[in-house]
């Protein structure tokens, strides 16, 4: 697995993506697999070579450092899996489905050596049969010698020397004590002959003198509660250690598979679902259950985390959008939020909520981040949790974060426990650009909305600020559904059940009610910029109404079953999603007219959960009438089965193109097998001469890339030129790149065609890589965005340059 | 069957005292155990793991090694300074000689056999040389500076590995000198513990030195250089006794968790000849210590302070999968503890140093099957009988009308009369008259006393009011001194049989005063007999579950033992893994015999067609709802009662009335210090 890495290989849906173990980069997208891939290993005999294989019937062999398609061979049946073996030449192993449902074989594929890119791959034949399809459960032995298979209760050895299989069964469910018993996946010791197994109980058992059927024996190492998700051994070491992790998110190390001397990782967040151990040992690597892979160190400290969107079992918070990033914020963790930017497809960070240890097990009710809602322009954020294992017995809290400057990060100020006495439904702020004191409304279950203002909360001590209810409101003690600020801040509309009661924010005095009898109001919001004497909501009965708010009458009405309700905070443009037989329909209209703007059916087979506006930051122009409406901000909307889902704005003729569709395709990687292949040794540091850290350096204005000047940063210290020389050099350059930045334009190219000539050490190769598509997107942009973009580099910068200070100084 | 009214008896608060070593012997496979009270006790794993002999504690001799020499020879030493060798054929101790070294740890006989090594308090090792009459002391070791708890021989006789606290020595046996001193690290789980102590140290004949520590430790030290080789920690406790196999491919070690461990000796790759030491299964049978473990060539065997003998067969070395090849778990004694005077419903219940007596409560009630009746009367406490001195009672009896009680220990045999008159009955001693017994019995009629002392002779002595007269001895066979385990008198007082510990069962004419038949040897020892009334067929139980009736007047097997023979037992039947402890007869009934083991009371009924191995052996209650018909047909000769558990004893009362006395394993375990606390997932 990865190894003297630099790569870290690891499937992604149809794709493969190379990333950087340094700097947790994707390097690489391999694309080529016209189906899921499902399993990855490095050519035994050529280390930059990598296997894939997939559903689509064929494996492909990659040249990894260019992302090159190589070669294709096609089998022509489902492949499940695939290994490989230095002692099996010019042959791989792949898993085929047989005939009859749910029997497995493992298979010897010989891979013709022919020039041609496309080959046929000769007949397989059978190694292994009855065997899962899960690539965890294969695994081949230090030697090659022999393959262990497990599956259900069998542990099958193949021997490929004597051609026989021996077979170990354990006693199966019949008595209650090993009703657990089953194997959930095998690894071969790298050395001796040695086989481990978990097993869904959470025992490990490693093997021993399995080539005897009758004296072989076992020792039993038990420490995970829940089932073994994946073990690897590690070489290093005199005996090696044996990694094992599960369902309590902490990954065990057995240092030499003894049962007194281990080792925790905990809190890794999830459930662990692979583990692989570079070659060498030094490097380790797991990957969650929540779209996260992390990359630990030998002395088990982990050093990078690649995280995706986090996949919730419920996204309870709905999708916002937080002001200040421009990230998306959802569910993340349990208990936790997750900022996700939706430009580098990466999460910003998690804020964790509920602030107390997650214990993962079945059976036990978690407390759940219910909602979640930005006020004064991100400066503040409230939280809502709650936990309920009984009817009556709720647990509720609700919390208000204050943003930090200094930490960019969220403080706790106020933490109301039990701010209602049944389930809070709504959570807004007055966004209200006037208003001299942030103001939150809560709506909840039990008939009552509340008014929360932030109070002076000095005392002799400290001078602080936190939140206090200034006003409790009912009507009729119906239960309060919904609530909305109009956009000046100055109106309340709380619905209760079927009555929307329209509030003055200055006064809390109930000004009007309306009433449609069309069932329970489910969204509520005002419109905006022109529209905003208008109020729409909509109810379960699939009801749209729109309300003048100074005729106090209804404008119109519309039969409509709306899921989701946003108003574009750009636009006076409202987006709904109903739902319909088909699937769901886009519907944007303007609260003035009840006539749509544009409508798209069909958006997508499944309910849409969510959705979301997400500013731009450049308005595109769309001259086409009926997407005016995208010119300023994009929609997002997430669905049932947790995609989230974009519309386009680069084809107008597609209209809808997955743009997420990477994202998508990174949220099946839990379900998919995946593996990080060894990638390729930073070269010898010591050939680097001064020279080439030179010319390095004189690259650094021009890349503008972090991980480059961490580059240098990694660079040990004895071969670098003096400090004094080294950082004049360097404050210089990167002074230059804030005032002209036009001006370094042209010396990249030449620099980049420079290199190209001399190809000298590989590090600079990497950072052309990684400087050319970061030039190319410059080199297309308008002026604006440049001095945007300037803007936030200058920022980066200063940042930089805070951080080469103190670099400086520290020695 | 028919229905009893049964006393369950639960007062009996006997608990056996914990195991402090065993010590296997390959050639007889004979397991030699001491207990913590000085008892020794030997079981055959050939005869179903039965307890054939057994020598009496003693108060001053706290057992702390025992070991097996040349010529199946039994030695033992204890806290009390001397080396005690065993007659296994008179049941006695042949000589105890004093080591001069203060309290002995530690005893390993040579390789050969012929040599005795014995470590003790003051640290010195003293070499005994092995004589056909005796041990005589050969020489001194280089003196160490503190006790020696263990030692070992290396498999040629050459070197010895002697494990002290916080060191190993190693010496050569020829020079008595050291070679090599291995210090132990103290460090117990990063905390540095007092001391550490070397409680087990085996030597392998490639030179390595396997060590068990209290800090929970085993560890692999080479020899020839003195150096640590491997360790591997196995318990957050003491690790407490270490037994290697013949073979040395495997060993175990037990752990004051009460986990044995096994390690085996595995390649490393199929094809390479490279062997690592690799722990493998862990055993947990124990609550307690693990005082002590021993490795026959297919099982494991464990005992410690939760007084369980523990063998555990290993599965890959045994050929036939049977049920020999099943857990055994030994916890009570093989013979009666208990006896009963059916007269007067007393029951008599033996300890190490004392005797209670008993009066069963009465009821008045009546109910229906399965009912538990209120007691009219509470049981009755009525005598607590001490012996003097530090001796165990080997064994006791009461006679049927109650008043007589016999018992003996290793050097007296006690008659005493008790008198009824008073609330508490009256003990006059009758003088001594023998030296020791190993068995007692009084007639039906309480006027003779049947002893079998422990030189092979049986004494028949006649009981008068407040009087007695020795009447007769049988002598043993000639040429052979082995001691008469199990006596049975017929209920007309006419017969009298007996049975050693391997030889057939004599018969014996008290009439007469003459041996009237010998029934033919059977190669397993004899667990229980009884002779049955008016017929006076003798009922014989063997440790493999066979029963055979002989009539003893017309000496030979009757009918429906041939039949039994000829057909079988029930497979189920043969697999049980206690033996049958009692027999007895029911008065009005000749058809039935009542015997029970510790887990199941069973009554033959002669009259009834035998089982073979489809019908099933267990019926729990008998099919009420079914028609005669199918009653009829399902009924076999054996009715099973596995109700009373664990059994310590089982008698008729009278025809009506039946008496068990149980022991339930929780009340020991109550009794026992308590265990190391371990953290419980989950708790």
């Amino acid at each position: 697995f990865s190894s003297r890495c630099r790569y870290l290989f690891c499937v992604s849906g149809d794709f493969v993506k190379v990333y950087s173990t340094a700097t947790e980069e994707c390097v690489h997208v391999l694309q080529g697999h016209r189906n899921l891939v499902t399993g990855l290993q490095l050519n035994p005999h050529n280390h930059l070579q990598l296997y894939s294989c997939s559903f689509d019937g064929t494996i492909k062999l990659w040249d990894y450092l260019d992302g090159i398609l190589i070669k294709t061979f096609t089998v022509g049946q489902k492949l499940h899996a695939l290994y490989t073996h230095a002692r099996a030449e010019d042959s791989v192993f792949v898993t085929i489905k047989k005939e009859k449902p749910d029997v497995f074989q493992l298979v010897s594929v010989r891979l013709p050596r022919s020039p041609r890119q496309d080959a046929e791959a000769e007949e397989p034949c059978l190694v292994l049969g009855y065997i899962s399809p899960s690539p965890k459960c294969v695994a081949f032995g230090s030697q090659g010698d022999y393959v262990a298979a497990v599956r259900d209760f069998y542990l099958s050895v193949y021997f490929f020397k004597k051609k026989a299989t021996s077979r170990f069964t354990l006693s199966s469910s019949g008595n209650r004590k090993h009703a657990k018993n089953n194997f959930t996946c095998v690894v071969c010791h790298p050395k001796e002959d040695c086989i481990a197994t978990g097993h869904k109980d959470g025992k490990i058992r490693l093997w021993r003198g399995f080539d005897d059927e009758k004296k072989y024996t076992y020792t039993c190492l038990h420490w995970h509660h829940d089932l073994v998700m994946d073990l690897a051994f590690s070489a290093t070491g005199e005996g090696g250690s044996l990694l094992s992790g599960g369902r309590e998110s902490v990954l065990v190390e057995w240092r030499d598979a003894a049962e007194k001397t281990k080792e925790f990782l905990p809190r890794l967040g999830a459930t662990i679902e692979h583990i692989s151990v570079s070659p060498a040992g030094d490097l380790l690597c797991t990957s969650h259950s929540d779209n996260k892979i992390t990359i630990i160190h030998r002395n088990l400290e982990a050093s990078a985390v690649i995280q995706g969107l986090v996949r919730d079992s419920s996204i309870l918070t709905g999708l916002m959008i937080d002001p200040r990033t421009k990230a998306l914020v959802l569910n993340g963790k349990p208990g936790h939020l997750q900022f996700y930017s939706l430009q580098s497809d990466k999460q910003l960070y998690n804020l964790d909520i509920v602030q107390q240890e997650y214990i993962n097990d079945y059976g036990l009710v978690q407390i759940e981040l219910t909602k979640a809602a930005f006020g004064c322009f991100g400066a503040w954020l409230a939280t809502v949790e709650q936990r309920q294992e009984k009817e009556g017995e709720l647990e509720l809290q609700m919390k208000l974060w204050t943003y930090n400057k200094k930490t960019q990060g969220f403080v706790l100020n106020t933490k109301v426990s039990m701010p209602h006495e049944d389930r809070i439904t709504a959570l807004c702020f007055c966004n209200a650009e006037k208003s001299e004191s942030p103001t939150l409304v809560t709506a909840s279950r039990d008939g009552r909305f509340k008014v929360w203002v932030l109070a002076d909360d000095s005392d002799i001590y400290r001078e602080a600020v936190g939140w206090t209810c200034d006003f409790v409101g009912s009507y009729h003690k119906y239960q309060a559904t919904n609530c909305c600020f109009s956009e000046d801040g100055s109106l309340l509309a709380v619905s209760f059940e079927e009555t929307v009661t329209i509030w003055e924010s200055e006064t809390w005095e109930l000004r009007c009610t309306f009433c449609q009898r069309a069932g329970h109001v489910r969204h509520l919001c005002f419109g905006r910029l022109t529209c905003s004497k208008y109020l729409l909501g909509a109810t379960e009965n699939g009801t749209l109404c729109c309300w003048n708010l100074l005729s106090c009458a209804l404008e119109w009405s519309t039969k409509l079953n709306i899921t989701v309700m946003e108003p574009d905070p750009r636009s006076e443009n409202v987006a709904a999603v109903s739902r319909s037989s088909g699937g769901s329909d886009l519907f944007v209209f303007k609260p003035s007219e009840p006539r749509p703007l544009y409508v798209q059916r069909n958006i997508c087979s499944e309910e849409v959960r969510w959705g979301v506006f997400v500013p731009r930051d450049v308005p595109d122009a769309f001259t086409s009438e009926a997407l005016q409406w995208l010119n300023r901000s994009q929609f997002y909307f997430l669905t049932a089965s947790q995609s989230l889902l974009t519309f386009s704005s680069k084809s107008p003729e597609e209209k809808l193109t997955p743009t997420s569709k990477q994202l998508l395709a990174e949220e099946s990687l839990p379900t998919t097998p995946f593996y990080f292949i060894l990638g390729r040794h930073r070269q010898q540091r010591g050939e680097q001469t001064d020279g080439a850290s030179e010319s390095e350096l004189v690259q650094l204005p021009l890349t503008e890339n972090v991980p480059a000047i961490s580059e240098l940063l990694h660079t040990p210290a004895h071969v670098l030129p003096s400090t004094a020389f080294l950082c004049s050099m360097f404050v210089n350059s990167l002074l230059l790149a804030t005032e002209a930045r036009s001006a370094e334009e042209m010396p990249d190219d030449v620099d980049m065609e420079e290199e190209k000539e001399s190809d000298s050490s590989e590090e600079e190769d990497a950072v052309t890589e990684k400087v050319q598509p970061a030039d190319h997107a410059d080199v297309g942009d308008d002026l604006q965005q440049l001095s945007q973009l300037s803007k936030c580099e200058e920022k980066e910068l200063r940042k930089l340059r805070r951080v080469d200070y103190s670099w400086v100084t520290a020695p | 069957m028919g229905e009893f009214k049964v006393h369950r008896v639960r007062f009996f608060n006997y608990v056996p005292s914990g195991i402090r070593c065993v010590a296997y012997n390959n050639q007889s496979n004979r397991l030699a155990v001491s207990r913590t009270d000085g008892t020794v006790e030997i079981y055959n794993l050939s005869a179903n793991y039965f307890q054939e002999k057994f020598f009496p504690g003693h108060e001053s001799r706290a057992t702390e090694a025992l070991c097996w020499a040349k010529g199946q020879r039994l030695f033992s030493a204890g806290l009390n300074g001397e080396i005690i060798e065993y007659d296994l054929q008179a049941l006695n101790i042949k000589y105890s000689m004093d080591a001069f070294g203060g309290p002995i740890w530690s005893m390993a006989a040579s390789p050969s056999g012929s040599q005795l090594l014995i470590g003790c308090e003051d640290g010195s090792v003293k070499l005994f040389q092995i004589n056909p009459d005796k041990i005589q002391f050969e020489r001194n070791f280089d003196r160490q500076k503190s006790r020696i708890l263990s030692l070992s021989w290396h498999p040629s006789g050459t070197h010895i590995a002697a494990g002290s606290i916080d060191y190993i020595s190693v010496f050569d046996v020829n020079s008595g000198s050291t070679i090599h001193k291995m210090l132990v690290d103290r460090q117990y789980m990063g905390v540095s513990k007092r001391k550490c102590i070397i409680w087990g140290v085996a030597f392998l004949s490639d030179g390595t030195v396997i060590s068990v520590d209290s800090a929970g430790k085993v560890q692999f030290w080479d020899s020839a250089t003195g150096t640590l080789v491997k360790t591997h920690l196995v318990a957050n406790a003491d690790v407490q006794s270490i037994a290697v196999s013949d073979q040395e491919d495997s060993f175990v070690v037990g752990t004051a968790e009460g986990t044995v461990f096994h390690f085996q000796l595995v390649s490393v790759t199929s094809n390479s000849s490279e062997k690592q030491w690799v722990r493998t299964k862990p055993f947990q049978h124990h609550t307690h210590d693990v005082r002590t473990v021993a490795h026959s060539p297919t099982a494991l065997i464990s005992g410690g302070t939760d007084t369980h003998l523990v063998i555990r067969p290993l599965m890959e070395k045994v050929e036939v999968k049977n049920y020999d090849a099943a857990l055994r778990k030994i916890t009570f004694p093989h013979r009666r503890l208990i006896s009963c005077s059916k007269k007067r419903q007393l029951l008599l219940f033996q300890f190490s140093h004392h005797l209670d007596l008993w009066r069963l409560g009465s009821t008045v009630a009546t109910g229906k099957h399965g009912d538990t009746l209120p007691l009219s009367k509470d049981a009755d406490h009525l005598l607590h009988l001490k012996t003097k001195g530090p001796e165990n009672i080997i064994c006791s009896c009461v006679s049927p009308c109650g008043s007589w009680i016999a018992y003996s220990t290793a050097s007296r045999f006690f008659l005493c009369r008790l008198n009824y008159d008073r609330v508490h009955p009256k003990v006059s001693k009758m003088p001594a008259f023998l030296r020791s017994a190993v068995q007692i019995l009084f007639s039906e009629d309480s006027t003779k006393l049947f002893v079998a002392s422990n030189q092979g002779s049986l004494h028949i002595i006649r009981l008068l009011e407040g009087s007695f007269k020795h009447l007769h001895t049988f002598q043993a066979q000639s040429g052979t001194v082995e001691s008469m385990c199990l006596l049975a008198v017929s209920p007309d007082g006419n017969w009298l049989a007996a049975s050693g510990t391997s030889a057939g069962v004599h018969v014996y004419n008290v009439k007469r005063l003459k041996l009237h038949c010998t029934v033919p040897a059977y190669n397993f020892p004899v667990t229980a007999l009884a002779i049955a009334p008016k017929t006076n067929n003798l009922v014989i139980a063997h440790s493999d579950q066979q029963i055979f009736e002989y009539s003893i007047p017309d000496k030979q097997y009757t009918e429906w033992s041939r039949t039994i023979q000829k057909q079988g037992f029930h497979y189920l039947w043969l697999q049980r893994d206690t033996p049958i402890t009692h027999i007895s007869f029911h008065p009005k009934r000749p058809m039935h015999i009542l015997l029970h083991d510790a887990y199941m009371f069973c009554i033959i009924d002669k009259s009834l067609p035998l089982p073979n191995d489809k019908t099933l052996l267990y019926n729990p209650l008998p099919p009420t709802n079914e028609s005669d018909v199918i009653r009829r047909r399902t009924a076999h000769a054996f009715k099973i009662s596995k109700r009373y558990k664990p059994l310590l004893f089982m008698d008729l009362l009278d025809e009506r009335t039946l008496v068990a006395v149980e022991r339930p394993l929780d009340d020991i375990i109550a009794q026992l210090p308590p265990p190391i606390k371990k953290k419980k997932f989950g708790t």
